[in-house]
């Protein structure tokens, strides 16, 4: 909104007078792209589930952001594009055949209670979608871990007559079968052995996303993409994603050294259960991360810890843990700022808290 | 005599776009001299000089026509000959209003000069100090902080630095560039009484990558001088201009918090104040012109004016060919630090180095939203504070909190502002932040 003087009157403001030109809109924008080839891949693996989960989710947060904004009497926020992106981000941590008014309750509980009811974007603590997908996953705990298999994988695995597939297969159209961290913490409980990797798929299908998961994390080649567009455009910067994953890779080498038997390879751990959207979409949300590098660091080695633990330890209720990892971290963010940040120019190093 | 780069560079700062073509190229001119002269009493830091002068009185160029108000003052002297027609408030680029001296300038110029220092290298560092205090120099990088008070830092603060201050990185303005490349000669003069006044034995002059051709002019004219002497190329930055962060750039040396660059030994004087302290020791000249730069898109022919203090702004217009279209705002000063003027009947002064019209294009109007953490302004930041933390502090009143995270170590640079996606105005919660904690220590003062 340009300010308006009659032609005869000066503008007067504080300074500065100049300005980068970026906005918050752009940076929206920048990141709904970035989402775009991981949303192909699954336009194209799961087809009208995609299309009718993305739309829903989308139009739900929208419409909830509006009535929000216009209970509180405050200008509507749609504008800046973070709805659109919440919506987005939540069908993408949605199984394929979820029931449509399940994904709406969920991009409610997003906008309205993880997000307006603290004042709107920039005063959530949390990040919405993730909280949207936790709320999804207490409430709605059968749906949300019952995944379908993509048609295209269906077909192929028909096709390439693969001995595990056509014995668990009974129906064409009802089919449901655990993802890949699914089967190892199934085998994890009953004490059984691991399944091999070869069992689980081979490492292009992860790559591809021809694994089972939910709609926007199974294609690992998409998601690279639209971080590699992130990265370049400055939305984000690699201290988050690098720390995440960099942990991760470190936290199942070990354990993979250490109980072979027992522990998934780090690399399926790294392509598996979301977590390249959640550590380069999701826990690389501006509002609920730290605000300096080394903030950043600390934040993507508490994530990468907290992943492992949740996905690993044989009591565990879950096989996935990138949601609440980074939901956990969320909440330590406001202390990772106040521990990290920089140290003023002119202070000794001791006295940087001032 | 060396040419080095800059060995460091200060962490943080932004590159605006410079827009510096439109006025790097032009020759400085001396503006006409206008019929009426209203010098305004406050054009350095510090109290205010005192009329010395009555309404009637004929005065003559360079005759003091007010005392330095105090310790950290200036007096005033008369830009040109004429008669005194009142003693009114006027006002200035900040908003505020001053006393000054209004001049009717006659059509045959008279002169008065101050005594000469020919022989400066044999003259007293007292002697020369009080000579450049009777002058009324001050800074003219835009501080106008006393130059006689500068080059007398007390015995257990010893110099071993002198920095020449040819940054000017603000965008648009190239009044210093125009001097380097003009008066490169006077302006190694200035240098060495500063150098030779401070008794310091190195000498840096600093420029910015983005002027090579100044950079050249320098280097020809300071080859010869004996000592530690080069030209440090620094990395064109904003704020590189800043006298810390260029300190640091230089030298590598962080002046401490709450500190002066005395404290680490050094002294910055900006490339045109070198100049005004040759003009006044060799030619007897007290300070009572400059280059103003007037530039932007809504000036029809931008120029680097020489113009006497005291020159109003819609006489500098109107010498640049008027407005060109419409100018939404004016700008006094750079686009990044500069004031936003309400009229053009503001009198210039020693400090401002820049007239800036620009256009309703230019404007980035905006509605300011939330801050969204985005981090952008932290790296921004060239004090390394956390600007989306202070101004939340602030904007919700909580301004122990803000003063405890720093916020008087804020240099009110704009780099924050300038990158801010959520628009948000942070320079303006700074101030109203910083304006509050010295309220509070003034009324703590008077209840002891």
């Amino acid at each position: 909104m340009k300010p308006e003087a009659p032609s005869d009157l000066l503008i007067i403001s504080s300074s500065p007078h100049a300005h980068c030109g970026e906005s918050v809109t752009r940076i929206m924008l920048d990141v709904v792209i970035a989402l775009m080839p991981a949303f192909a891949m699954s336009l194209w693996l799961f087809q009208w589930q995609a299309l009718r989960l993305a739309g829903v989710c989308v139009a739900a947060c929208l419409l909830t952001e509006w009535l929000c904004r216009r209970a509180m009497r405050r200008a509507s926020s749609l504008s800046d594009g973070s709805a659109v992106i919440t919506g987005l981000l939540l069908a993408f941590n949605l199984p394929p055949a979820l029931p449509t008014w399940m994904a709406v309750a969920g991009s409610v509980f997003a906008i309205a209670v993880a997000k307006q009811v603290f004042g709107g974007l920039g005063y959530n603590p949390f990040n919405p979608a993730l909280a949207g997908r936790a709320f999804m996953l207490i409430s709605f705990t059968g749906a949300m871990t019952t995944w379908s298999r993509s048609p295209w994988i269906q077909k192929v695995a028909y096709a390439a007559g693969s001995a595990t597939t056509q014995a668990t297969e009974t129906a064409v159209d009802a089919l449901t079968a655990a993802t890949p961290l699914g089967f190892a913490k199934e085998a994890l409980k009953a004490g059984a052995p691991m399944p091999l990797f070869s069992d689980l798929g081979l490492l292009k299908d992860f790559f591809l996303g021809n694994v089972n998961g939910c709609i926007g994390e199974t294609s690992a080649a998409a998601l690279l993409l639209g971080a590699a567009y992130l990265l370049i455009r400055r939305v984000i910067t690699w201290h988050i994603p690098v720390a995440y994953l960099a942990t991760v890779l470190v936290y199942a080498a070990i354990l993979h050294l250490v109980m072979p038997g027992a522990s998934l390879p780090p690399h399926v751990h790294l392509l598996s259960g979301g977590l390249l959207l959640g550590a380069f979409f999701m826990a690389t949300d501006m509002v609920t991360s730290p605000l300096t590098r080394r903030g950043m660091l600390v934040f993507g080695v508490g994530c990468g810890v907290i992943t492992m633990l949740i996905r690993t330890v044989k009591t565990g209720a879950y096989p996935e843990g990138v949601s609440f990892a980074i939901l956990i971290m969320n909440a330590f963010t406001p202390l990772i700022n106040r521990a990290t940040r920089n140290r003023v120019f002119g202070t000794k190093k001791e006295s940087a808290r001032s | 005599m060396a040419t080095i780069p800059s060995p460091h560079t200060f962490r943080g700062g932004i590159h605006p776009a410079y827009n510096k073509a439109l006025a790097a190229a032009e020759p400085i001119r001396e503006l006409p001299l206008p019929a009426r002269l209203t010098v305004p009493m406050s054009q350095h830091l510090g109290a205010p000089a005192k009329p010395a002068v009555k309404v009637g009185d004929t005065v003559a160029g360079g005759q003091l026509i007010a005392e330095a108000g105090g310790f950290i003052s200036a007096p005033v002297h008369a830009p040109a000959a004429g008669k005194v027609v009142a003693l009114e408030e006027t006002l200035t680029a900040s908003g505020r209003s001053c006393a000054a001296v209004v001049i009717e300038t006659a059509s045959e110029q008279v002169w008065q000069p101050l005594p000469t220092f020919p022989e400066w290298r044999f003259t007293t560092a007292k002697q020369l100090i009080d000579h450049i205090g009777t002058a009324g120099v001050v800074g003219m990088g835009g501080a106008g902080f006393p130059t006689r008070v500068k080059l007398s830092p007390p015995s257990d603060k010893p110099i071993d630095t002198v920095i020449l201050n040819g940054a000017e990185c603000e965008p648009y303005l190239t009044a210093d560039h125009r001097m380097m490349l003009e008066h490169a000669a006077e302006i190694r003069i200035g240098a060495e009484i500063i150098r030779h006044i401070l008794g310091a034995r190195t000498l840096r002059v600093a420029i910015e990558d983005n002027k090579p051709d100044a950079i050249a002019a320098m280097e020809k004219v300071f080859q010869d001088m004996d000592g530690d002497v080069a030209v440090t190329v620094l990395h064109t930055s904003y704020p590189q201009g800043s006298e810390k962060q260029q300190i640091f750039s230089v030298t590598g040396r962080e002046v401490p918090r709450g500190g002066l660059p005395m404290d680490v030994g050094c002294v910055v004087e900006n490339v045109s104040t070198a100049f005004a302290v040759f003009d006044a020791v060799v030619n007897g000249r007290p300070l009572v012109r400059r280059v103003i730069t007037v530039t932007g898109d809504a000036i029809a022919q931008p120029a680097n004016l020489l113009a006497p203090c005291g020159t109003l702004y819609s006489d500098l217009v109107a010498a640049c060919g008027g407005v060109a279209g419409r100018a939404a705002k004016v700008i006094s000063g750079g686009p990044m630090m500069g004031f936003a003027v309400s009229s053009l009947a503001v009198p210039t002064g020693k400090t401002a180095s820049g007239l800036l019209l620009l256009s309703p294009k230019k404007i980035t109007g905006f509605t300011s939203q939330a801050c969204i953490a985005c981090g952008r302004c932290v790296d921004a930041c060239p004090m390394r504070l956390s600007p989306a933390e202070l101004s939340q502090c602030i904007e919700a009143d909580d301004i122990d909190g803000a003063e405890q995270i720093a916020l008087m170590d804020c240099i009110e640079c704009g780099s924050c502002a300038f990158v801010c996606p959520a628009r948000r105005p942070l320079v303006h919660h700074m101030r109203r932040g910083k304006a509050a904690v010295m309220a509070r220590r003034a009324a703590a003062k008077k209840t002891p």
